[in-house]
């Protein structure tokens, strides 16, 4: 058989296959309308300034654009085991001295103090001979500024310069693992008392570790009740799962503290059971114990509703046939119907565990000092310290975290089989 | 769930604890939203229950702090209720609207790299909202929205539109598109197709997308922190500071508010699911 004596064609004449190809592409075109909208919104919104969070925390150009004829001519330098040749002193003394007029020299010699102490005195000093008109600029530059102070003669110095050349860095990323490049450039450790955003990884980890265990532990019990009890008593403790969770955040954060606080229900349950005396109640908020109770209420729903998806989808006839064939209800339960939630499992502690790792509200409210977690690091570097692009290099290392949890979550459930309510 | 009688006892033991633990964890559930009640009604300025109020003595209880977050000179709760109602109106119109077409778009079998698409257009849901904060508050100080009604609810659609295009797409996953087929075959152009036969099908998803982009744009603090100015204040903004400075009975008037509106969304919530499953045909 030929395919040219067998062609079908359309009505028109036009070989069949093309035109079904044309309508094919014709539906491609029409789906992909539709979502462009909301595509290019979410680009234009969200996506691109996630990127431009990303050229923020990498930025160094500040300095770049402050000493352009310095870094130009220390192209130059060869030698890098002796002092830089007179015409890198002679555009230094240039760049510097625009600065100086533009009263803008303090900042450079803050951020070169940041790259090599004592920076600060000798770019001051330098500054003063520029404003008395000290430095004749017909005769060697590089001799009167070797003479201002020793460390102008100290080649380290001046290799400090070269090394902020790049317009970018990774020193912002650096710090948020309390790492910092010390002066010969290579990659060391803070001391060992000021590593601070170590602990706060270490605990944002931990926290959202226990939350999610929690959250298990008491989700799967009243996951499998709401499953397997008739549809008429279920829907009633549904109400239980739903109602918290359509429920504002920070009403049931405000409700946690009342119940929390020193004079709260739960101190006066204790006090009453005899547990504590009541001269000696508990601190049960602006701590660890405050987060993690509060933390595990608000994300127990997430929890409970996929298990609660997967496990109405479980037969009860499995369970009956599992003990029907000599298992007892544990055997029949751990072979059986534990792994058939597995898929579940997973959905739910991913998603409680990716809410967790990025919580801020919750920990800020109830959680005191040493409740406190990266995201509200995060936002303190936002808003008073103003270092915007040390808070953009922390949240993208979070997003990394948080995207590597999706990527497997999306293996293993796929994120079109997320269900709410 | 009674137990056969021919249950031994030890798995009768184990029923009950696990009874009990699954009362205690509904109790755990539910019960903080309930402290809130009673003492939204104290008559006292403390945040505790009063010897008054345990003995159920009327004196105890008032409406005094219900006054207060109406009149109250202080309070700008007024302006604040309006600006968050106004915010999470056009942020849920925003939201349906860009949402349902994607939806749309993307439940056809045509699409072109669904997946990929899929889990951009998710991703605002699952990356932690103190990131989206900061790069949609870059975006909005470099368009000069920062501090705007229109920067927050641009900010809210960009939240409330996942939800939206969750629940849409899961509704059209049940849909028989022979229906839109049989309209076409009868000379309904696409645009009318749509109107009469797809949005009435599709309606419970989209409102309960929509009920989702709601209560999102009306609960969001995180990013409105970062790009309200005193003018743009909303309920969740006052609730945060109150609950930082001082927690007042007055947060708790409006907590009670806010839990009755979540009440209804609720029952809303739950009257739309089951319709959409009466309409798909699916029963349980």
């Amino acid at each position: 058989m030929s395919s040219e004596t067998k062609q079908i064609l359309t009505t028109d004449g036009i070989p069949l296959e093309v035109s079904l190809k044309k309508a094919e592409k014709k539906n491609k075109i029409k789906a992909f309308l539709l979502v462009a909208p909301l595509l290019l919104f979410l680009v234009i919104t969200y996506i691109f300034p996630i990127g431009d969070m990303f050229m923020r925390s990498v930025d160094d150009k500040m300095i770049t654009n402050m000493l352009p004829k310095t870094f130009k001519a220390m192209e130059k330098w060869e030698n890098l085991e002796e002092l830089p040749p007179e015409e890198v002193y002679r555009s230094f003394y240039e760049d510097y001295k625009l600065l100086a007029e533009n009263q803008q020299h303090g900042k450079l010699g803050q951020r070169l103090n940041k790259e090599k102490n004592g920076f600060n005195t000798i770019t001051k000093k330098l500054f003063r001979q520029i404003k008395r008109n000290k430095i004749d600029e017909s005769v060697s530059i590089k001799e009167q500024i070797n003479k201002l102070h020793k460390r102008w003669r100290n080649v380290e110095y001046w290799l400090a310069i070269k090394r902020t050349a790049p317009p970018y860095t990774v020193a912002k990323y650096l710090k948020g693992m309390d790492m910092y490049f010390d002066s010969d450039g290579s990659i060391t450790q803070v001391e060992e008392d000021r590593r601070i955003h170590r602990i706060l990884w270490l605990r944002t980890l931990e926290i959202a570790f226990f939350v999610t265990l929690f959250s298990f532990f008491m989700g799967y019990p009243i996951a499998h009740l709401l499953a397997t009890l008739p549809m008429k008593y279920s829907n009633l403790l549904m109400i239980c799962v739903l109602l918290p969770f359509w429920t504002s955040l920070l009403v049931r954060t405000a409700s946690w503290m009342i119940l929390l606080q020193q004079q709260g229900l739960v101190n006066d349950f204790f006090v009453m059971i005899g547990l504590v005396g009541d001269d000696n109640r508990p601190e049960m908020m602006y701590n660890k114990v405050g987060t993690y109770v509060a933390m595990t209420q608000i994300l127990l729903p997430f929890m409970v509703l996929p298990l609660y998806s997967v496990m109405k989808t479980i037969s009860p006839s499995l369970m009956r046939a599992g003990k029907s064939l000599g298992g007892t209800p544990f055997v029949a339960f751990w072979k059986v119907y534990f792994p058939l939630t597995i898929p579940g499992i997973g959905a739910g502690c991913l998603l409680v565990f990716i809410l967790a790792i990025g919580y801020y509200i919750t920990p800020a409210l109830v959680g005191g000092a040493s409740g406190t977690l990266i995201s509200n690091q995060i936002a303190f570097h936002m808003k008073t310290t103003l270092d915007w692009s040390f808070a953009s290099a922390m949240g993208l290392m979070l997003l990394t975290g948080v995207l590597v949890i999706y990527w497997i979550y999306n293996k293993l459930v796929g994120v079109d089989n997320i269900k709410l309510g | 769930m009674a137990l056969p009688s021919y249950t031994e006892t030890r798995y009768r033991i184990w029923h009950y604890i696990y009874l009990s633990i699954c009362t205690f964890v509904f109790f755990f559930l539910i019960a903080p939203l309930f402290v809130i009640f009673p003492l939204s009604f104290n008559a006292e300025e403390f945040l505790v229950f009063s010897e008054g109020m345990k003995n159920l003595d009327p004196d105890a209880f008032s409406l005094r702090w219900y006054k207060d977050m109406i009149y109250g000179t202080k309070n700008p709760w007024g302006l604040a209720a309006k600006n968050s109602f106004i915010i999470a109106i056009f942020a849920t119109i925003g939201s349906i609207i860009l949402g349902t077409l994607a939806a749309l778009g993307l439940s056809s079998r045509h699409m072109p790299y669904k997946g990929l698409i899929m889990a951009t257009l998710i991703s605002p849901m699952i990356v932690p909202l103190i990131i989206s904060g900061v790069a949609i508050f870059f975006f909005m100080a470099k368009a000069g929205l920062a501090a705007t009604h229109t920067g927050i609810v641009l900010a809210h659609i960009i939240l409330g539109t996942p939800f939206v295009v969750i629940t849409v797409t899961a509704t059209l996953s049940g849909f028989d598109h022979s229906v839109t087929r049989a309209a076409a075959s009868l000379g309904s152009n696409p645009v009318n197709t749509f109107m009469k036969i797809t949005l009435p099908l599709i309606l419970p998803g989209v409102i309960s997308g929509g009920l989702f982009a709601f209560v999102t744009s009306f609960d969001e603090v995180v990013v409105v922190l970062f790009l309200a100015g005193l003018e743009n204040t909303t309920i969740p903004i006052q609730m945060w500071t109150g609950l930082r400075e001082q927690l007042s009975p007055t947060i708790l008037a409006v907590a009670t508010c806010l839990i009755l509106l979540s009440t209804l969304i609720l029952i809303s919530a739950e009257l739309l699911r089951r319709r959409s499953e009466r309409l798909r045909g699916i029963n349980r």
